[in-house]
């Protein structure tokens, strides 16, 4: 079974966005990037299911510019087996993703694709249950456990109320959350044995595909800021304050 | 304009994260509720939605395929339905998050998702990088499909309202998918997403006997809900639904009370919305005190039994 693994290069996690000035949006110049850390997990569950025998192939996928190749690089590294980039310098949106990924679906025949269930720059939490849509097929989102049983895939997800458990027919799309697994380094050698694998490159029009976005960003603020309040010196204080609160008697 | 709202329930009563959905979907226009389901639990939860004064119509879709929210049931029936609407509106829950952008991609439409504003009927406000960032943004599709962040809008009121009950039906089971379990931890405090305070720990807390020695006698003392940091989560100090942050869930109480957590941007942007924050921390540096209206800078596990204690 091959693994299809869509991948987005983002904002660093550790980085801190700043709002330009002009209100366009997030200033990325100079910006350290990096694998979103959901589709990270995500590339990590695959090797794993390939080391376990559940899975022959790992496919890397990636939207974005050319600088995406590092990311696809780094899924490579870790032990991915080939990658597709298509590239565009365009901002692509969860519903354009969704139906590059279609296409890219059709080609390959995966019988998982596993992928972040949000980037962590605009938050959206669209593209795999978009890509479900489209292809037909289930999706397990929010994945903390990834299991194959035959012509199925059982998916533990992560819910507001606890854990709940799925079974999907495979082909399925299943979604990483954070406790999924934790991802590898990946190693030196493996860093160089990496710059050798495929990668083919593609353009959104080689798939058909019309990535027009359907929204349109007026403008982006920073939200209210918080003031620093004041420090107590005893829990006296401190329990004054709750009763001044009222949320004790 | 007219907009179909996707209730959630369990036990035949509504989540009050659609209360906040429905205080949404009316500022765009007239409100049609869904209530999927089976059984006398779907029922019930239609007379309850029913009730809420802002709703002029309740549609009931009573299928054993829709026991469990399985998306790929459900997604196929809101599809079949938004023929007669221009806007469906979900809540950003797992629910939510989960059937809303199947359905969008069903309709090919680009979903916003977790509104915090509607600012007129196809330019919306949400939050990106985590929250440090809001930005405005329009939709040319025509119809919309969003989902709401509960703590961005008020309650409806769940009564004094009397709309007709009318059954709908769809597509039933897709066969796609199975429910197979699920592990609800069971707990007797308020909701973390609408308790009035809550009482989160972090990693200092070292242990999940702890966590739970040190936060449940507070959280228990002021009422509240219990919430954890990423940390503490991934520590497995606290379940999985404990957690507050970018990715996890969003809370905006009246009074935060953060316990051992240093306040890393992906948790701040879980609870800056709220009221009052409190932190108490070892560390006077640590980013929480950045946030918070009142800190108190020592030993966790001297101060929060001693604040038990004296309330």
């Amino acid at each position: 079974m091959k693994i299809l693994v869509p991948v987005k290069r983002v904002i660093d996690y550790n980085v801190k966005p700043r709002v330009k000035m002009d209100g366009t949006g997030v200033d990325l110049t100079n910006v350290k990037m990096s694998m979103n850390p959901f589709d990270e997990i995500a590339v990590e569950e695959a090797i794993r299911l390939k080391e376990k025998g559940s899975a022959s192939e790992i496919v890397v996928v990636s939207v974005g510019p050319q600088k995406a190749q590092d990311t696809l690089r780094t899924a490579l590294a870790m032990g991915a087996d080939r990658a597709i980039l298509i590239q565009t310098d365009a901002e692509v949106e969860p519903l354009a993703v969704a139906k590059l990924l279609k296409a890219v679906m059709d080609e390959e025949q995966p019988g998982i694709v596993l992928l972040g269930k949000q980037a962590i720059d605009d938050d959206s939490n669209q593209t795999g249950q978009m890509l479900a849509a489209l292809s037909g097929r289930p999706q397990g989102t929010f994945a903390s456990k990834v299991e194959v049983k035959g012509d199925s895939v059982e998916v533990t997800r992560e819910v507001d109320g606890g854990l709940e458990t799925v079974s999907l027919k495979l082909p399925a799309i299943v979604t990483t959350d954070l406790r999924l697994n934790e991802p590898r380094y990946a190693s030196l050698p493996n860093i160089m044995k990496a710059k050798t694998k495929p990668m083919a490159n593609k353009t959104p029009a080689d798939y058909g595909v019309d990535i027009t976005p359907r929204l349109t960003t007026l403008k982006v603020e920073e939200p209210a800021k918080r003031q620093a309040g004041v420090k107590l010196g005893s829990v006296d204080e401190l329990v004054a304050k709750f009763k001044d609160l009222g949320v004790v008697a | 304009m007219s907009v179909l709202v996707l209730i959630e329930h369990e036990g035949g009563a509504i989540k009050d994260a659609s209360l906040a959905t429905v205080t949404a979907a009316q500022k765009l226009g007239e409100v049609h509720a869904l209530v999927a389901g089976s059984g006398e639990e779907a029922k019930q939860a239609a007379e309850a939605t029913a009730q809420i004064a802002s709703i002029a119509k309740v549609l009931l879709a009573d299928d054993q395929a829709y026991q469990n929210m399985l998306a790929e049931n459900v997604a196929p029936l809101i599809a079949g339905l938004m023929g007669s609407y221009d806007a469906l509106l979900c809540n950003a829950t797992s629910n939510g998050k989960n059937i809303a952008p199947r359905v969008a991609a069903m309709l090919d439409v680009m979903q916003v998702s977790d509104v915090l504003s509607i600012e007129s009927a196809d330019t919306f406000t949400r939050p990106i990088y985590a929250g440090n960032a809001i930005a405005t943004v329009k939709s040319s599709d025509a119809k919309k499909v969003l989902t709401v962040r509960g703590t961005a809008f008020a309650k409806a009121l769940a009564s004094g309202g009397s709309a007709s009950i009318e059954a709908v039906s769809g597509p039933t089971d897709a066969g796609l998918s199975s429910f197979v379990g699920c592990e609800t931890s069971k707990s007797e405090r308020p909701e973390l997403t609408s308790a009035k305070v809550v009482v989160s720990g972090g990693r200092a807390l070292g242990s999940s006997e702890e966590f739970h020695r040190v936060i449940d006698p507070l959280a228990d003392k002021l009422g509240a809900a219990v919430g954890a940091s990423r940390a503490a989560v991934d520590a497995g100090y606290a379940p999985n639904d404990y957690q507050v942050g970018q990715t996890g869930k969003i809370v905006a109480p009246e009074v935060y009370v953060a316990i051992g957590i240093s306040g890393a941007i992906q948790h701040l942007a879980g609870m800056k919305d709220s009221g009052t924050i409190v932190a108490i921390n070892k560390d006077e540096d640590a980013p929480i005190f950045q946030v918070a209206d009142l800190g108190l800078v020592g030993d966790l596990f001297q101060i929060v039994p001693e604040l038990t204690q004296k309330l």
